[in-house]
């Protein structure tokens, strides 16, 4: 009789430790896994997911509604002509490793980072960088070329966050931030596990432990947040399946925006595309919604250029390319294609580029373009698309936030070299009144948009399933990250 | 001679799956290469027989399409195999003990041990998915199988009267092992061949799950249950009708195959690697 | 005795050889630039050039070759150009779930097979033995991710008596391990349960017609003692020759299982790796695979020579 009842309390108190336990732990499920460490030497997304705002910080940060905060930086001054920016930082910041975070350390990451021979994926963000001046161990001061209304923006960046010598050597492996989460364990293949930082600097977040868990395959995907394997899946690849979700009380469905332009990348160098006619044609051959529907069931918003359309300074071009089979065909005819022609769609793995594009090739088959299919890995894709610019059309979604500057740049994969969007990107930069920004970013999207330079076909939808107790999740990607010091579980 | 039950009801499966091919190049219910969107994931009903997929395609009219691809990839998988793996049995078996022979058992050993699937996948990833790439590595690996078959029954057959009698007279290796050991293996050959072929079907549904084999708009059962994967609890015939029509062919397959041996040669051993 | 161990492993070493030319021959052709892969979409040529030195990937054929080889005779795999760490901690890692996968396979195979075939031979041309025969032909014919799909949607979605994939790993203890591997295992099982059932039968039947069998009956031992006692050990060889062989194929082609179960083992290893051109992991892993391969038909051809000295070729 003492034994079971020793069992029942036992079990029982295990029972309750169990519970207790899965309210401040969190288990994230996201599709890829980070290939190492080091936000700031790789530009693979996965890496923001897990250690954005979690593990590192910048001088600067992204809110979950995109806009840009004090990070470690607690406040900072420009001077009158642009150039020079003064920040003051946090006290008493350490780094994981018990270390203080100073004006030294952000020295060190923005010289790290804008070095000849750095390896960090953005380099372009910190090239404007002429100087960095530590003051005291509080204050730094960042000089620049020329005036850059994107600078806060741009240190709000996973690839602009604060690193320290001292952890710099195995940062790809053993990743040491000043963030609200510290790194605890990765199981490679499996899971990446974080704890709380007890020694955070700033607000301590409800969680204490957070473990990231990567599955790739939309089934397994499914599989496991229907088991309850995962709190919540971030990205969640297969959304003919949300509706299930929906109508299950066990959980929430939030469905978000991100930065991400899907557009059918066209190279304008390459016959036909160098023709504007063809351009347009194969714009107006396109049915967004029908890729919607086909590709992501539904989830999606339609552009007529590259630009977010939740973005203020947003223009609604969609009306210049709207679904018109006649009218491409006559288009087509009138650049001298009657009968068509033979080009290559080269495709990356996401969905939305293998199912678009299968939706894509049905849809200009139509108008008597036949579209082969090349199913691509990133790497090739990589490669043979993005690097020897050998395809005719191709499909990618382009995450970075605020990117519109791509189509300035001659040799960027699609090769659209026009000079007087190029004259207007270099003015954008240099100016700073929020109006007048404005008024050139509209002016840029039209230019683009009635260029034809690519098909537009619609803004990346984050779907994020999570169990119904969880609080706290952001909506929108405004940039990869799974930010989890807000989050919490309710009651 | 009584035809076996197995070899009947095999091979009338197998008629079934290839006059579903045959027919595909003259008409399919719908075409495929249209897409309807708007009617994705139908139910089986009246217009559409096996109902439709996340594109809102036919699913009979793409398993008919998908026959296509996998008897023209096992098919020719299997070509590969026997149009290498016979001679080279044969001359192994001719100058049985020589430093050729060794030499082609070792090779045989040496495919043998390498993992085909990651051979499979090395290819594409060099040469690019498609069908004929999926045929190349199927084929390699078909063809240590024939050899060995081959090698191993013409040893056998060298120590045949007939066989002693030729070489008595002068017969050089060469015509020996092409007039006499070859067509007293055609039996095996075709026995064997049967089960490569459907070891082919099984091969081909599988790379074209992980996505190298056949790529769009080419119709392929493998990549068929790897797109309804994520959809088989919404929709279950769109993985259930590909898998069952995979486990029918092959079953029909061999189930021939054991009919055809049953039938010409009780005694023959197959090997099944 | 001596002379064919030699032989043999002779023949081993050269094989060894000749696999790890043709590996590094043939992953050499592969087109793209691991260092532009890793740095991404918007990365600088400058960067990628930088990242190439410091990856070594600028010194010549030969040298690269002679140094992985060189390498992994004392058991450096070299580093992972992805993960920034040593190829041999991460292969040792996943050997722990793909081993075990395949032996966990294995023995379920084993357990079904082995009855199932003995069943059958006993009851020859019997219902028995043709239920057993139709149970085997549609086993042979499933394909094994339609039948991981279908396991997952019954067992783990449905009946949620496992979960639908991901391994906890051993130091969580050793049942949360195994639970993990079931379902995977029994998917991996099937259809090589099914292959060495026909075997088991097949071998049993020839031994039962065989001379040393007829005499066996002769002396007066009935049908079932000639079974156990002769004919079973005998049919063993070709048995064991295929459980040699199907080890391998487990260990190597457990990577679409791994990949429907998200398991962390070596076959998604590859996957992965190759999705990300990294090389060395390629290399050796495959290396590792060949080389387990060559080993275990080595093994097996040793135990035939123990079992059966008429199967020895050369004296």
């Amino acid at each position: 009789m003492t034994m079971s009842r020793t069992l029942m309390t036992a079990s029982a108190i295990a029972l309750l430790a169990g519970m207790a336990a899965a309210q401040d732990s969190v288990t994230v499920g996201i599709q890829l896994e980070p290939p190492n460490l080091d936000p700031t030497g790789g530009a693979a997304q996965a890496i923001d997911s897990v250690l954005y705002s979690n593990v590192f910080e910048g001088l600067t940060r992204f809110m979950a509604d995109g806009s840009v905060v004090p990070g470690l930086a607690e406040s900072w001054t420009i001077s009158d002509d642009g150039l020079v920016y003064t920040f003051s930082l946090h006290a008493g910041v350490t780094f994981h490793d018990g270390t203080t975070m100073d004006a030294e350390d952000v020295k060190f990451s923005l010289d790290r980072a804008r070095a000849e021979d750095s390896t960090n994926a953005q380099k372009g963000l910190f090239a404007g960088i002429s100087d960095v001046t530590v003051v005291d161990p509080l204050t730094v001061q960042v000089t620049l070329d020329a005036p850059n209304g994107m600078f806060l923006f741009n240190m709000a960046w996973g690839d602009a966050v604060i690193v320290a010598p001292e952890s710099i050597a195995d940062i790809a492996s053993n990743p040491i931030g000043t963030g609200a989460f510290s790194f605890a364990d990765w199981v490679q293949g499996d899971r990446i596990e974080l704890t709380r930082n007890d020694a955070y600097w700033g607000e301590a977040p409800a969680l204490a432990s957070a473990t990231f868990r990567f599955i790739s395959d939309p089934t397994a995907a499914f599989a496991a947040v229907m088991a309850e394997d995962v709190d919540v899946f971030v990205g969640f690849p297969a959304p003919e399946n949300l509706p299930q979700f929906e109508a299950d009380p066990r959980f929430q469905v939030l469905v978000g925006n991100t930065e991400g332009e899907t557009i059918l990348a066209m190279n304008n160098k390459m016959e036909p595309f160098d023709n504007v006619l063809v351009r347009q044609a194969v714009s107006l051959a396109i049915d967004r919604q029908a890729i919607i529907d086909g590709a992501m069931f539904g989830l999606g918003t339609p552009i007529g250029t590259h630009f977010a359309p939740h973005n203020p300074d947003y223009v609604d071009l969609t009306g210049n390319s709207p679904y018109d089979p006649d009218r491409a065909r006559a288009l087509l005819a009138e650049a001298g294609y009657p009968d068509g022609f033979t080009t290559t769609l080269k495709l990356p793995p996401p969905s939305y580029a293998r199912r678009g594009g299968e939706i894509i090739a049905s849809q200009l088959r139509a108008i008597g373009i036949e579209a082969e299919i090349s199913n691509l890995e990133w790497a090739q894709w990589l490669e043979e698309a993005f690097g020897a610019k050998d395809f005719g059309m191709t499909i990618v979604s382009h995450t970075e936030p605020m990117d519109i500057g791509i189509y300035a740049n001659p040799d960027y994969y699609f090769q659209y070299d026009n000079p007087a969007f190029q004259q207007l990107m270099t003015d954008l930069n240099l100016t700073t009144d929020p109006a007048m920004r404005s008024e050139m970013l509209k002016q840029a999207q039209t230019i683009i948009s009635e260029d034809y330079v690519n098909g537009y076909l619609f803004e990346l939808a984050v779907p994020t399933v999570a169990k119904a107790g969880l609080q706290g999740l952001w909506l929108n990607q405004p940039t990869a990250a799974v930010d989890l010091t807000g989050v919490s579980w309710a009651g | 001679m009584r035809v076996p039950r197995s070899l009947i009801s095999g091979a009338m499966l197998s008629l079934l799956v290839t006059a579903g091919a045959l027919v595909s190049f003259v008409w399919t219910p719908y075409d495929i290469e249209v897409l309807d969107v708007a009617g994705k994931l139908r139910a089986p009903s009246a217009a559409h027989w096996l109902g439709t997929d996340h594109f809102g395609r036919d699913i009979l009219s793409m398993i008919m399409m998908g026959a296509r691809t996998s008897i023209a990839v096992a098919l020719l998988a299997v070509g590969i195999g026997m149009a290498l793996g016979v001679p080279l049995g044969l001359w192994a078996a001719a100058r049985r003990g020589s430093l050729l022979d060794e030499v082609i058992m070792r090779g045989n050993d040496l495919v043998f041990a390498f993992p085909s699937l990651v051979i499979a996948i090395l290819i594409t990833a060099v040469f690019g998915a498609s069908a004929v790439n999926a045929i190349v590595a199927i084929g390699i690996f078909n063809i240590p199988v024939f050899a060995r078959l081959t090698r191993g029954a013409a040893l056998s057959l060298w120590e045949r009267d007939f066989v002693l009698a030729a070489r008595v007279a002068g017969k050089s290796a060469f015509r020996i092992s092409w007039e006499h050991i070859l067509p007293n293996l055609t039996n095996l050959l075709i026995v064997q061949g049967t089960i490569q072929f459907s070891l082919g079907i099984l091969a081909e549904a599988a790379l074209s799950y992980i996505g190298l084999g056949a790529q769009p708009p080419v119709a392929s059962w493998g990549r068929m249950l790897a797109d309804a994967q994520t959809l088989v609890s919404i929709a279950p015939h769109v993985a259930l009708v590909p898998g069952l029509t995979i486990v029918l062919t092959v079953l029909g397959l061999n189930l021939m195959g054991d009919g055809l041996r049953d039938l010409l040669d009780p005694r023959i051993r197959v090997a099944r690697s | 005795m001596i002379r064919y161990v030699l032989a043999r492993f002779a023949s081993l070493i050269l094989s060894l050889i000749v696999a790890s030319l043709v590996i590094f021959t043939v992953i050499e052709i592969i087109p793209g630039d691991p260092a532009a892969f890793m740095l991404g979409v918007n990365a600088r040529p400058d960067t990628i050039a930088a990242l190439r030195t410091e990856m070594g990937l600028d010194a010549s054929v030969p040298a690269r070759y002679l140094s992985w080889v060189t390498g992994m005779v004392q058991g450096d795999f070299g580093q992972s150009y992805t993960y920034r760490t040593p190829v041999a901690g991460m292969i040792a890692d996943r050997v722990w779930v793909s081993l075990p996968l395949a032996v966990y396979a294995l023995i379920l195979s084993t357990l079904i097979a082995f009855p199932a075939g003995i069943y059958a031979a006993s009851r020859r041309g019997r219902p028995g033995d043709m239920a057993v025969m139709g149970a085997t032909q549609l086993g042979v014919a499933i394909p094994n991710f339609w039948f991981a799909m279908l396991l997952v949607l019954v067992f783990a979605i449905n009946l949620r008596w496992f979960s639908a994939g991901g391994f906890p790993g051993w130091d969580r203890g050793v049942w949360g391990g195994v639970k993990a591997l079931t379902l995977p295992a029994i998917a991996l099982a099937l259809p090589q349960a099914a292959i060495l059932a026909r075997v088991m039968r097949s071998s049993l039947l020839d031994m039962l017609g065989e001379d040393f069998v007829r005499t066996a009956r002769a002396k007066g031992l009935s049908r079932r003692q000639a079974l156990w006692r002769h004919a079973l050990r005998n049919a063993m060889i070709p048995v064991l020759t295929i459980i040699g062989l199907q080890f391998s194929f487990l260990l190597a082609g457990g990577i679409i299982i791994e990949q429907v179960f998200f398991l962390p083992g070596l076959g998604r290893l590859i996957f992965q790796a190759i999705s990300a051109r990294d090389l060395i992991v390629v290399e050796s892993v495959v290396m590792l695979l060949v080389f387990a391969v060559i080993v275990v038909n080595f093994a097996v051809d040793l135990a035939y020579a123990l079992v059966d000295p008429r199967l020895r070729v050369k004296g």
